[in-house]
């Protein structure tokens, strides 16, 4: 096969979820740094600072029932170094090294080398630190993401398994963002009346912070306001942690590995993807908010995990019969 | 880092002679080693073990706690073989490995040696790896034993002897390119005014074996074959290199599960429908190949695979069926074979062995067993096996009792004095036993990778080499021919810096003036 190397369904199933693992462990830790950032400035207290982290990646109840009441030490355990919890950064990276041994030959030595080496560094201190160097331990998690994926596009051929991974990458991304806006978005509410206050822009920093968005914010909107918060989250043509900007990248590597011309589908996946992009290019934020927030966000949530579906259906787990089927057309 | 306290301790020693001197192609070596400032050593070995787990070098452990992965433990200090002496051993190699793809296909065709009586019937027809399945097969340019990993050993007397022929899936191939990479990376300045001869081209030979046995449909136009290797999966304890093959190789790395035999060829299941595999490298044994073939409960193999085989649609190295000359009975006729089917005497000798099932080689083995080494005919790994110098007298009679019940299963060999190398322990050098696993590759014709891996045996005193049981690795140098003291030319794996490099045009940096105020100016 000259030039036309084929993906093997496993292989882009393993590629997407080493992706995606890396990706939530470097969210995870987004959520906490900021939350430790933020204790220091509002005298909440605990329970209500930290349950919302809780609540975000949605094992609320696996929480409650292991440790009862949130408070810093346990959320940040259950979050970080919990091997029980298929969430925490550590199950996460431990996922992530798990997918990139199944697949070393079609990824970079250096990605290996790096997904390799967080495991390993997390592994060997799995013991809550000392609470001073606690910002550290989320700020190297995160750099080191963002070192895979630098690694990733400037090692890795950017042909079929690539757009796998940043599907994969996409994907979860815009689904933490949504999920943040809507934990916080909920927890603002009560203080939407109290606009103006420190403690409201000390909050709304705290959001646009864990996705890195505050100076861009600023640079585009100036003054904080939830509103344009949520335009800028949801709506953003430019920010790479928007929902529409995933999206919209989504979209392109998709297209991109099935050589389906863009705005037309061939493909359950495809038209899933098409159809929330297209949907996302023509919303207002005003609509959002007269809708509900929240419910639009939940319905942004579903689209994706069809997707999601519709991905492993289309181009994960091919059973026999439908290989057959596949066959058959091919020979035809 | 000083060898003045070093004992030979009356073994071979690959570095000293008898008397205590430097052997003259370890002494560049030496005088490197012994120039280091205290701690240097200690300090590239530790950077060594770091960067092996680092790359996630490991080998999984079977019967240890699930996942667990260890590194298979490095030496610095190289094993170093002779020019001259390498080209015998080579030549031993390609005689023995011939003569024994001579017999397989003999074996799985007219069984001509059998007729003529050089080997007993029965023994073949006894054989665990000997498969009637294959009977007839016809492998592309009839070679059965395409990747071989011969264990050699030297003894006390200086003579290299096999001891173990590996036909089946050998492992370890990775651990020498990795070794020679490792040490390149962490301990460069050793290889200084030396002639190593290199090692990396292996994958690239390795593949081009493979591409010479694709089914000639297979070369259509302009398009290669598909080759792909074939592992049982991550949890396998050799799945690092599995990969590491495939990697280096460029071709997929596929499980059972993403093969399907469909219409008489052999597919592999891809985000773009099927597509067609030419040549399957299959790290997996026969027995999970094809549940149709051969076990019916294997979850791990492909359905109808050797039907497809058969029909010459697809190649599989090893092939099938080879495993039959692994067995340690028919070992011991290897010698035989090659007077047989080479009209010549063997180069590299065969280890003594008396095959318990003879009544009289069965008396001397039970009269001896505190002196000898007992093997299973079918186990490799190290298990199966009585150590008799080192064993208890409740293993020698528990032995008795194996080969009494079975006498077929065992062997016995007097034991080896293994040569030893000099190996870093703590803060001084000690001697280690090592072994020696060169790497044969047949498809058009036969090359054998200068060196291979050296076991040592890291516990003291102890002659076992394998991984799973305190064994570790060196770095294998065979000198190349030209420069037995050291003085450099011709093909080496360690160039000087390119002094005289082409002319480089000057890398362009952003201009110090703003480039606002130059519109035109590409950033």
């Amino acid at each position: 096969m000259t030039g036309d190397t084929p993906l093997l369904s496993r292989v882009a199933d393993s590629v997407y979820w080493m992706a995606r693992y890396m990706e939530r462990a470097e969210n995870i830790a987004r959520f906490i740094g900021v939350n430790l950032n933020l204790q220091y400035d509002l005298q909440l207290d605990p329970e209500n600072l930290w349950q919302p982290l809780i609540d975000t990646s949605g094992d609320t109840e696996v929480f409650k029932k292991r440790y009862g009441v949130a408070n810093q030490n346990d959320v940040i355990d259950f979050l970080t170094y919990d091997a029980e919890n298929p969430n925490s950064i550590y199950s996460c990276l431990r996922s992530a090294r798990e997918n990139a041994r199944s697949v070393r030959e079609t990824i970079s030595s250096e990605m290996w080398e790096q997904v390799n080496g967080m495991y390993l560094r997390i592994q060997a201190n799995r013991q809550m630190p000392e609470p001073e160097s606690l910002p550290e331990v989320f700020r190297s998690i995160r750099l080191g993401s963002h070192l895979f994926q630098g690694i990733t596009d400037a090692t890795m051929t950017h042909s079929e398994a690539w757009h796998f991974a940043r599907l994969g990458r996409k994907l979860e991304r815009a689904d933490k963002t949504s999920r943040i806006l809507d934990v916080k978005y909920f927890m603002l509410l009560p203080s939407l009346r109290d606009v103006g206050t420190p403690y409201d822009d000390i909050h709304w920093s705290a959001v646009l912070k864990s996705v890195s968005g505050f100076e861009m914010y600023r640079k585009k909107y100036g003054r904080l306001h939830h509103r344009d918060i949520v335009d800028f989250l949801v709506l953003d043509r430019e920010f790479p942690r928007s929902i529409h900007y995933c999206i919209r990248k989504t979209d392109e590597s998709l297209h991109e590995v099935t050589g389906t011309p863009m705005g037309a589908f061939a493909w359950p996946s495809e038209r899933l993807t098409g159809l929330l992009r297209a949907e996302l290019d023509f919303m207002s934020v005003k609509q959002m908010l007269r809708d509900g927030l929240h419910e639009h966000l939940d319905m942004l949530q579903a689209k994706m995990n069809s997707i999601d579906a519709g991905l492993s259906e289309d181009f994960f787990s091919w059973t026999p019969e439908e290989q057959a089927t596949a066959h058959a057309k091919v020979t035809a | 880092m000083q060898f003045g306290q070093y004992q030979t301790d009356g073994f071979y020693d690959e570095m000293f002679d008898p008397q205590g001197a430097a052997r003259p192609e370890a002494r560049l070596l030496l005088e490197t080693v012994e120039s280091l400032e205290e701690g240097q050593l200690q300090r590239c070995q530790r950077a060594a073990e770091r960067l092996l787990l680092q790359l996630g070098i490991t080998f999984n452990v079977y019967g240890d706690s699930a996942g667990t992965e260890r590194i298979f433990p490095f030496d610095l200090i190289p094993r170093i073989v002779r020019g001259d002496e390498w080209i015998r051993i080579e030549r031993g190699l390609k005689q023995r490995i011939h003569a024994l793809n001579e017999f397989i296909d003999d074996i799985y065709h007219d069984q001509k040696i059998l007729k003529d009586k050089v080997i007993p019937d029965e023994v073949i027809r006894s054989a665990i790896f000997y498969r009637p399945q294959c009977i007839g097969i016809n492998p592309p340019r009839r070679v059965w034993c395409h990747i071989t990993g011969t264990d050699l050993v030297r003894h006390s007397d200086g003579q290299i002897y096999v001891l173990e022929d590996n036909l089946r899936v050998p492992s370890g191939v990775s651990y020498v390119l990795e070794n020679r990479d490792l040490m390149k990376r962490t301990f460069p300045q050793i290889f200084e005014g030396l002639h190593v001869r290199p090692v990396d081209d292996y994958p690239s030979k390795l593949l081009e074996t493979l591409e010479s046995i694709a089914p000639p449909s297979a070369w259509q136009k302009s398009q290669k074959p598909t080759v792909v290797v074939l592992t049982p999966g991550m949890y396998n304890s050799a799945y690092f290199e599995h990969s590491f093959l495939a990697q280096k190789m460029g071709v997929q790395l596929v499980e059972g599960r993403d093969l399907v035999v469909l219409d008489g060829f052999v597919w592999m299941r891809t985000t773009k429908g099927l597509r067609k595999v030419d040549v399957i490298y299959r790290r997996i044994d026969d027995d999970f190949l094809d549940p149709k073939a051969f076990r019916a409960d294997s979850l791990l193999g492909v359905p109808g695979l050797v039907d497809v085989y058969r029909a010459g649609h697809v190649a599989l190295a090893n092939a099938p069926g080879n495993g039959v000359a692994d067995d340690k009975v028919v070992y011991a006729y290897v010698p035989d074979m090659i007077r047989y089917y080479e009209g010549e005497d063997p180069i590299l000798p065969n280890v003594p062995t008396f095959l318990c099932w003879r009544e009289q080689d069965r008396a001397h083995v039970l009269q001896n067993l505190d002196k000898l080494v007992v093997k299973a005919a079918n186990e490799a790994g190290g298990y199966g096996m009585l150590v008799g110098p080192h064993s208890t007298a409740q293993q020698r009679e528990d032995f008795a009792g194996y080969i009494r019940a079975r006498p077929r299963d065992y062997i016995a060999q007097p034991t080896l004095a293994l040569s030893r190398v000099p190996t870093l322990i703590d803060d001084h050098f000690e001697g280690r036993h090592v072994d020696l696993r060169p790497y044969i590759l047949y498809g058009q014709e036969i090359n054998v990778l200068p060196g291979g891996l050296t076991r040592v045996a890291l516990r003291k005193g102890s002659l076992v080499v394998n991984s799973s049981q305190g064994g570790g690795s060196k770095d294998t140098w065979v000198l190349a021919n030209d420069n037995q003291n050291g003085d450099s030319n011709g093909t080496s794996d360690f160039h000087g810096a390119a002094a005289d490099s082409p002319p480089q045009s000057q890398t362009q940096s952003q201009s110090q003036s703003r480039s606002q105020s130059q519109p035109g100016t590409q950033r």
